[in-house]
């Protein structure tokens, strides 16, 4: 057991440090120069490198690196350069946005598969199961974007019935603020849908055709309490650990559908600093994101462990 | 098992990624075991026999002409534009109405077909190649080897697909080529971990024993007598792979990271014309994005057509 989480830690830092270096030396190869970007085609030479010196971006590559990755380990995120200012604040107010649009489709995806998932698997192979099995097949495939535009037509534009775009404006009320982040959540749900009901279903139908089930039908328990007590306790355990590695997808989808809905959360602040090559906010937004996905894995992994005695003896773990 | 959905990051969504375990269990691994002979024809038979198949078929079908004689079919010049007839809704003349430009949205899609169908299958086959490649002597070398490569593979796996993809094209320039580069190398470790689970299973089989007797060299066994029995979970792998190809193409076209105007393409013409949603102009947009989604949707109905014969 504790050799099991040394392990997950070990290999949680060596996955940062990774990405780490694919940030910094993407950064790095960025074509652009910094100090060019910020005076514009019309300044001299000398001031760019005059900038480039100020800014420390003449340094070697290892001397950045490593100057990077201690300032990073002080909670020092860099300046932006076109903000000139500290990114922190920056990185911080997109990552609350982020998580209220994820936590929305969080909310609303995880009961809604859970119970497809169920459902389909109580009736396996008929017409219920072959439409909630192949509907989440395909909503899962479609990119967020595609679904996002076919939800703005009908809802937005077509029966004007939700706003269309994912920030209510400054001083707006939450209820007004949970209005815009229903129509940005949908495309989110749907491909996660499809996983969470395939999950939900695999678990429902094998604890449907174990021993302890068919026990508990023979002895008279009657369905509801059978499939209450019995099959979902045990069906979604793999359930809950999936939703928790769904983070990774999630942050992938966020950047999609907030440059759609213009919502201003990580993904869009990405987005925004890779397309006017600000080094210095790309990296910390990059970085965060790949802190937020591996606690989010170590999350399930405990989570697993928790829920599931025969991994804490320590036995089998690989 | 049918699992489409696995992958890892937003293009490629959903794989349960960073479980327990060096390997984890693997993800959308398929073990089939299948006869490697005979299996062509009657896997055929099989195939056509299943209305799913025939379906995505038939639509992939009608994308790989408009790909290859697009121009020819598109009713318009895909790139002429008409600033005095632009944002006209859909009419006999253009049946999917025209764009901010004034440009055919009917000949638009039909010719936008094109880069997407280049690049998502050769994304899909240089990943393929790569990750047997590397799934194959993890699995038949194993020891230090495979240790060493699983620790890594597994840290790259554990990063966000689409972060890196993101990174990785905005530091290289977008290009076709640059897509293709990207997206099959995100593929190789993926396709290197469901190989590799499936050389285990061979491996400890009689045939390799007496190859091994033989005197045969490592690379021949593995290339000519591992690789032939793997096939079919190769074909699944691929399969799969080559419908998350589709969305990541898509997904990084919208967010212009693929073909550049004025050039054709659905995600890039969405992401161009996608604010006149505001002002009603909804065929603009729709009309590629449900191109792209019966796209999505064929390569799908043909991976589980696969994945149901080949498992049955």
């Amino acid at each position: 057991m504790a050799m099991f989480l040394l392990r997950r830690l070990g290999l949680m830092i060596l996955t940062l440090w990774i990405l780490s270096l694919i940030v910094f030396f993407a950064g790095q190869i960025l074509p652009g120069d910094p100090g060019r970007a910020i005076l514009g085609n019309l300044a001299t030479q000398s001031a760019v490198q005059n900038l480039d010196h100020t800014l420390g971006v003449d340094r070697p590559l290892l001397t950045r690196y490593l100057s990077w990755i201690g300032g990073l380990l002080h909670g020092n995120f860099g300046t932006s350069y076109t903000y000139r200012s500290a990114v922190e604040p920056f990185v911080r107010a997109a990552l609350i946005n982020s998580v209220k649009l994820a936590a929305l489709a969080f909310v609303i995806v995880v009961p809604l598969g859970i119970i497809g998932g169920v459902i389909a698997a109580l009736y396996v192979g008929r017409a219920a199961d072959r439409i909630i099995s192949v509907s989440g097949l395909s909503l899962a495939a479609i990119p967020e974007f595609v679904t996002g535009i076919v939800l703005i037509v009908i809802f937005g534009v077509t029966l004007k019935v939700l706003p269309v775009t994912a920030s209510a404006g400054a001083g707006a009320g939450d209820f007004n603020q949970f209005r815009h982040l229903i129509l940005p959540a949908i495309p989110l749900v749907f491909v996660l849908f499809g996983y969470i009901a395939r999950m939900a279903r695999a678990g429902t139908i094998e604890a449907l055709n174990s021993d302890y089930t068919r026990t508990a039908i023979l002895k008279g328990l009657p369905r509801t309490t059978v499939i209450r007590r019995h099959v979902l306790r045990n069906s979604l355990l793999p359930t809950i650990t999936v939703i928790a590695t769904q983070t990774g997808y999630l942050i992938g989808g966020l950047v999609v559908v907030e440059d759609l809905f213009n919502y201003q959360g990580i993904g869009n602040l990405i987005f925004k600093a890779a397309g006017v090559k600000d080094f210095a906010m790309l990296e910390a937004g990059v970085l965060t994101i790949g802190v937020v996905y591996v606690l989010a894995t170590l999350a399930a992994d405990l989570l697993l462990i928790a829920l599931n005695p025969r991994l804490r003896t320590g036995a089998g773990n690989d | 098992m049918t699992d489409i959905t696995a992958d890892a990051g937003g293009a490629a969504p959903l794989e349960p990624g960073g479980s327990l375990g060096p390997l984890g269990p693997a993800g959308g691994t398929v073990a089939v075991a299948v006869p490697t002979a005979a299996v062509p024809r009657a896997v055929w038979r099989l195939l056509l026999r299943r209305p799913t198949f025939l379906i995505g078929a038939v639509i992939i079908v009608f994308w790989v002409v408009c790909a290859i004689f697009g121009h020819a079919i598109a009713p318009f010049n895909p790139l002429a534009q008409q600033l005095l007839f632009n944002n006209t809704a859909p009419s006999g003349a253009h049946w999917f109405g025209t764009d901010t430009l004034g440009r055919d949205v009917l000949s638009r899609v039909v010719v936008g077909s094109r880069d997407i169908l280049i690049v998502t299958p050769l994304a899909t086959i240089l990943g393929t190649i790569l990750g047997t490649a590397l799934g194959l002597a993890m699995g038949y070398l194993g020891g230090a080897f495979d240790l060493i490569v699983g620790r890594i593979v597994e840290a790259v796996l554990a990063l966000p697909a689409v972060i890196i993809a993101f990174l990785f094209i905005v530091a290289l320039g977008p290009s076709k080529t640059t897509l293709i580069i990207v997206i099959g190398l995100i593929f190789t470790p993926l396709i290197a971990r469901t190989v590799r689970a499936a050389v285990l299973t061979e491996r400890n089989l009689d045939y390799l024993s007496s190859a091994r007797l033989l005197g045969e060299r490592p690379l021949r066994i593995m290339f000519r007598e591992i690789l032939p029995n793997i096939m079919p979970a190769i074909l699944v792998e691929f399969t799969v792979r080559l419908g998350y190809a589709v969305f990541a193409v898509a997904t990084l076209s919208f967010l212009g990271f693929g073909v550049q105007p004025p050039t054709p393409d659905w995600g890039a013409d969405i992401a161009a014309d996608y604010s006149g949603l505001l002002a009603g102009y909804w065929w603009q947009v729709l009309f590629p994005a449900l191109a792209i989604a019966s796209l999505v949707i064929a390569v799908n109905l043909i991976t589980d057509s696969i994945e149901q014969v080949l498992s049955s």
